[in-house]
């Protein structure tokens, strides 16, 4: 069973239909005992940072999603929830985050200032771990990413894989259960269904 | 590896069935829009456009529909304008399971609409599309209600203000070259690759490969849109694909 985490912000729909599409039981839920009792995690978002934890705090999730990852239940945060597992953000003002991870978000300010911002569109994952979120996927794989922000990671440990944009960006981090995706799986056609496919079989 | 430059195919929908006009005028229908979305992704399309061209409630909920069904069924990005005149409009269609809201007639006359949107829903999905069709006496004119408005804006000052406003991407047609397919204007997209920090789609023109790799490479344009030459099965998008790979342009193959 997946559970998506559902705090009110953004368009959860695609995410939801991409996991129906790899396995059969998924639930979208705010309800705090569900999450903390869930056998597998995914918090998505979009737009801003601060808006969306704040959102996540209103309804009492930060608790239980403290707690479901401590018991070591996979967790996936999708673009901005990704960026929600690090200790801050400075997107908008200064933001606490989830301290699942080490770093913090800030913008995007490629070398080369013909680069536009957003980061918008397909870029290639470059893996440096081995991990079975990653499974099977083809050499040069392309996801699709959409983000003006960045996680500037402390621990290099942390960074599963890079994607490279001016500079080099963290695409996928984890840390034991606990993962999260810049990009966007749900859009990223047959990659991004291997890797959601990946997690609902992670033990 | 750089970022891949996206081959977007653009479906102009009336009435729940794709259709296909020269200059915005003469509609001839061009087939079913979720078999044909079914194709385009088995094919490697790295997004897919709707155009709501139906002007009708009923329509609109025939589009809400077809959104649905596709969104349902492909999982790469997909762009639905058309109609959008409210912050609820995009809602809808964000719902329905667009994942990008293009907007362009409401923007110009609530250019506000742009920075609501963006606030409500993220930049990365709001696309400000904007019609312009050259002047005489040089520059581009911003055109509204599918080509057949005139503004008086300067397309190239519209396009900043789109920006500065929170546009997350412009999609930008040119209305002298759009169904014609003697190729993009390439002087249009330099001058906006030049002004704006935003990804530019390149819209209008197009009717052969060289076309498309000139709007990359010489219009410095992130994204290629086309209509009448993958309707009309001239190539596919393989083709295009390869095609531009040989020359030198970083795509993504499937």
């Amino acid at each position: 069973m997946i559970t998506i985490i559902d705090y009110g912000i953004g368009n959860l729909h695609s995410i939801e239909r991409a996991f129906q599409h790899v396995t059969s039981e998924v639930i979208r839920t705010d309800n705090p005992k569900a999450i903390q009792q869930a056998e597998r995690l995914v918090l998505p978002g979009v737009g801003a940072f601060g808006a969306c934890i704040q959102e996540v705090r209103k309804r009492g999730l930060e608790q239980p999603i403290q707690e479901a990852t401590a018991r070591g239940v996979p967790f996936l945060g999708i673009c901005v929830g990704m960026q929600m597992l690090f200790e801050s953000s400075s997107e908008k003002g200064w933001h606490t985050g989830l301290g699942l991870l080490k770093g913090n978000i800030e913008a995007l300010k490629p070398k080369n200032s013909t680069l536009k911002i957003p980061h918008m569109g397909w870029n290639v994952i470059l893996p440096v771990q081995v991990t079975p979120l990653l499974y099977k996927l083809p050499e040069d794989a392309n996801c699709y990413f959409a983000h003006s922000f960045f996680a500037n990671i402390t621990n290099p440990q942390e960074v599963v894989a890079y994607t490279e944009y001016g500079d080099i960006l963290p695409a996928v981090v984890g840390q034991d259960n606990i993962y999260g995706v810049q990009f966007h799986p749900e859009k990223s056609h047959d990659v991004g269904l291997r890797i959601l496919s990946n997690f609902a079989q992670l033990v | 590896m750089p970022l891949a430059k996206r081959i977007i195919p653009c479906l102009d929908v009336d009435q729940g069935r794709v259709v296909k006009g020269i200059q915005f005028v003469d509609l001839v229908d061009a087939g079913d829009p979720l078999e044909q979305a079914h194709v385009y992704n088995e094919e490697g399309a790295d997004e897919l456009v709707f155009l709501d061209i139906t002007a009708t409630h009923e329509g609109r909920d025939i589009m809400h529909d077809v959104v649905r069904q596709t969104a349902e069924q492909i999982f790469i990005p997909l762009t639905v304008g058309g109609g959008i005149r409210t912050l609820e409009d995009m809602r809808k269609m964000l719902h329905a399971g667009a994942d990008k809201v293009a907007i362009n007639s409401a923007a110009i006359r609530t250019p506000n609409l742009i920075t609501e949107c963006a606030e409500a829903f993220g930049a990365q999905c709001v696309v400000v599309a904007i019609d312009m069709k050259r002047r005489p006496q040089g520059g581009w004119e911003v055109y509204t209600h599918g080509g057949r408005r005139a503004t008086g804006i300067d397309g190239l000052e519209w396009a900043k203000e789109a920006q500065s406003r929170g546009a997350g991407e412009l999609l930008v047609t040119s209305m002298d070259r759009d169904g014609t397919q003697i190729g993009y204007d390439l002087d249009l997209l330099k001058r906006l690759d030049d002004l704006v920090q935003l990804p530019v789609i390149a819209s209008g023109g197009a009717g052969t490969l060289e076309h498309l790799l000139d709007a990359l490479l010489i219009g410095r344009a992130h994204a290629v849109l086309a209509a009448s030459m993958f309707h009309f099965k001239q190539v596919t998008i393989m083709q295009v694909k390869q095609f531009l790979h040989d020359h030198g342009i970083i795509v993504r193959f499937i």
